[in-house]
């Protein structure tokens, strides 16, 4: 196997982490890291060395909002969970982690996921998703003030739907 | 106290974070020991990442399932029959050696997730043939759907989508995950394929959902304990439409009497 896929290859499971907790949901979150890795595969010639994690995040990243703005554009569709699949986990019913994400907009989500969990640099998060510094940092500060005012049990603010 | 010792709200996450410059660490620490209620809230940063590796750190040590096998994903490129065919294979090779034995599938997948995926599976693969799309053709409406509920064991029906600008092509009976299933395709004058696949589940009733992989879509629901999957291709706003009048009519047909 190339260096090229094995590199690909080691940052699979790292993908799924960030999918799933990008997506809260096991089988869209598989999908997607699944078009991520086509994707890339694809692309191998337009990767000119570099940070492969920051790369793969940075597809990664874009075809979720793709994704999100398809199903935007679809007003009557009830979420993409299915109560069977194992998407709530034992800390379900109160105000959990992930009920907390979804506090977020999808910037802040990424933002957040790709530092907390994924231990990418600011510089990375920025990369990954186009914007200045400056941008990831104040998107990481409401991030974590949206998630503690929800876990300290704050009513929500009436955004949510991103 | 000077603008040197103020700390910032970027500064306490940068802080959380190891991103600060060396030379201001010091000032932060010294900084919130005086300031409790920031001290409170680097905490609560804290725990919030501690709860997210928690909820979700463990997927890092899970061995990835074999649909991301590098070799197979690659082989997508030689065309989507490649690819049906490889999926095709991956799901008898998963039947033949059953989900319990299946060392890297730690998530058994329920009914319903096993029907949508047969149901997609079934689309890509027969939406593609050009001579043979149906075992029995849409002019033979009537004997097409009284065989397919005498296999299945329970009426089925190919709803009228007519009005969707669709026409029945025609149907056959497939394998699924519980028994028979029911395949009905439809095309409209452009040569867009949707299909309904349908057949018996336990689970209970649910209302119209989405669920996309690859360039198709589908939308699926359980009705009487039938599910039913109406597929079609992802990137047009007709699936949600025709979806809607499959749903209605079905729906209706079995809503009780009265």
């Amino acid at each position: 196997m190339s260096e090229f896929r094995e590199r690909i290859e080691a940052a699979i499971p790292a993908l799924r982490r960030y999918a799933r907790a990008l997506t809260r949901d096991a089988e869209t979150a598989d999908d997607i890291v699944q078009d991520t890795l086509v994707r890339a595969l694809r692309s191998e010639h337009l990767f000119h060395g570099g940070d492969m994690r920051a790369w793969l995040y940075t597809i990664l990243t874009n075809l979720n909002r793709n994704r999100l703005r398809t199903l935007a554009r679809r007003p009557v569709v009830s979420p993409i969970k299915d109560t069977d699949a194992t998407t709530s986990g034992p800390d379900s019913g109160g105000r959990d982690i992930v009920r907390a994400l979804e506090m977020l907009t999808e910037e802040q989500r990424s933002a957040l996921l790709l530092v907390v969990l994924e231990s990418l640099t600011y510089r990375e998060v920025s990369e990954v998703q186009g914007v200045p510094i400056g941008t990831v940092m104040s998107r990481l500060a409401r991030a974590r003030n949206e998630i503690k005012a929800y876990l300290d049990g704050e009513r929500p603010a009436l955004r949510r739907v991103k | 106290m000077n603008d040197r010792d103020h700390v910032s709200e970027e500064e306490l996450n940068a802080y959380v974070d190891d991103e600060l410059p060396a030379d201001r660490r010091g000032v932060v620490e010294a900084w919130l020991s005086t300031h409790p209620d920031d001290a409170a809230r680097v905490a609560a940063w804290r725990k919030q990442a501690e709860l997210l590796c928690h909820r979700y750190g463990h997927l890092e040590y899970e061995m990835p399932p074999p649909r991301f096998s590098l070799d197979r994903l690659s082989r997508r490129r030689f065309g989507a029959l490649a690819a049906v065919a490889a999926s095709l294979a991956a799901f008898m090779i998963g039947v033949a050696a059953g989900w319990t034995v299946h060392g890297m599938e730690t998530e058994k997948p329920s009914d319903l997730v096993r029907f949508t995926n047969d149901a997609l599976l079934a689309y890509r693969l027969y939406t593609v043939e050009v001579r043979h799309p149906v075992e029995v053709t849409g002019d033979q409406r009537p004997h097409l759907v009284q065989w397919l509920s005498k296999r299945l064991g329970a009426p089925v029906q190919a709803p009228e989508l007519d009005k969707q600008g669709l026409k029945l092509v025609g149907g056959r009976l497939l394998p699924g995950p519980t028994g028979p299933s029911a395949f009905f395709m439809y095309e409209n004058p452009s040569g867009e394929r949707f299909t309904l696949y349908c057949g018996h589940i336990s689970n209970g009733e649910t209302a119209l959902r989405y669920t996309s992989g690859g360039q198709n879509a589908a939308y699926y629901w359980v009705d009487q304990n039938m599910a039913y999957v109406l597929s079609g291709p992802m990137e047009t706003g007709k699936l949600h439409e025709v979806a809607q009048a499959a749903y209605d009519q079905i729906d209706r047909r079995t809503a009780p009497p009265g």
